[in-house]
């Protein structure tokens, strides 16, 4: 089934997980997108202020993405995201972690301007296996409403 | 250079530019954000985009890698004049990230950075913390994205 607006109402939608990230892509997102040494080098990362080799905070967020499309995105009638509100990188991502996603919706309301979809905000927290944060995002994302012109599945 | 001295508001780089093509955006798409409209053509036309787009952490990681790019230039050109050059700690995060337009298959993005804000870090004294707006701007010159970065950069002197 579709999810649309009025499936996603304000509080914990889910958790969603584990993903492993391995070192090889680590390195090759790194080699890629963000080739500092502290996400490419372990001598360097040793040095750096993160103490060892991290994956980058981009990387972080685009694993967060495919958890989320996984998780609910995939089944749900979204039409797209207009941004991020806020990122908080708050501990370095490892090779070898398993992460968990917590997602909950902090708000959901009806667009204005186009009255047949929402617009529903999202806090996603991703935990490694010791259940320490490693990032949340303040997230909206544009989804179809179900008692609207077009149904759900139009829209899909 | 890129020590927190070193900066001064309002700077403002032209950092480079990236064309998006329709299998980079696929493949990227794939991996992390698998949507419809980031993988098919036909899927795209008949989004909200109106055609194959981009994922937006398609393009905020294009974003960073130009940054990058950019820092080495800047810093094998600072070495070669023999001057001390920092080297960048890592972000806390980012916020008021604005995907205004959709980046479609075919579309080069021209990306510049201007500093936003500069403050000393309570926590860690030997840093201090600087905010940079990076925008990109489509080959039509329209604004498409717009982030304010955030980064812990060093200080040659403790505050």
């Amino acid at each position: 089934m579709t999810l649309t607006f009025e499936d996603l109402p304000p509080g914990r939608l889910g958790t969603f997980g584990p993903r492993r990230v391995t070192r090889e892509e680590i390195l090759a997102f790194a080699a890629e997108f963000d080739p500092q040494p502290m996400h490419l080098d372990e001598a360097a990362a040793q040095r750096s202020m993160l103490k060892g080799l991290s994956g980058s905070g981009w990387h972080l967020c685009s694993i967060m993405m495919r958890m989320m499309f996984d998780g609910f995105i995939g089944r749900t009638a979204s039409l797209g995201s207009p941004g991020v509100n806020e990122v908080r990188w708050l501990a370095p991502l490892r090779p070898g972690d398993d992460l968990m996603l917590e997602a909950d919706v902090v708000e959901a309301r009806v667009s204005k301007s186009r009255p047949e979809t929402g617009i529903v905000t999202f806090k996603c927290t991703a935990r490694n296996a010791s259940g320490q944060a490693l990032c949340e995002m303040i997230s909206p994302i544009i989804v179809m409403r179900r008692a609207s012109g077009g149904s759900a599945q139009e829209a899909s | 250079m890129f020590f927190f001295e070193d900066f001064a508001l309002g700077q403002r780089r032209e950092i480079g530019s990236f064309t998006f093509t329709a299998e980079t955006i696929k493949i990227f798409a794939a991996q992390y954000d698998p949507q419809r409209f980031h993988l098919d053509e036909e899927e795209g036309r008949k989004s909200l985009f109106g055609g194959l787009a981009a994922s937006g952490w398609h393009v905020g990681s294009v974003c960073m890698k130009l940054l990058v790019a950019d820092g080495q230039r800047q810093t094998r050109e600072a070495l070669a004049r023999g001057e001390e050059v920092a080297t960048l700690g890592p972000s806390p995060g980012f916020r008021e990230l604005r995907w205004i337009k959709p980046v479609l298959a075919g579309d080069t993005i021209s990306f510049a950075s201007e500093l936003a804000s500069l403050r000393s870090s309570e926590s860690r004294p030997a840093w201090g913390i600087i905010e940079a707006r990076n925008t990109g701007t489509n080959q039509r010159g329209e604004l498409v994205f717009s982030i304010i970065a955030i980064a812990f950069v060093p200080r040659r002197k403790p505050a």
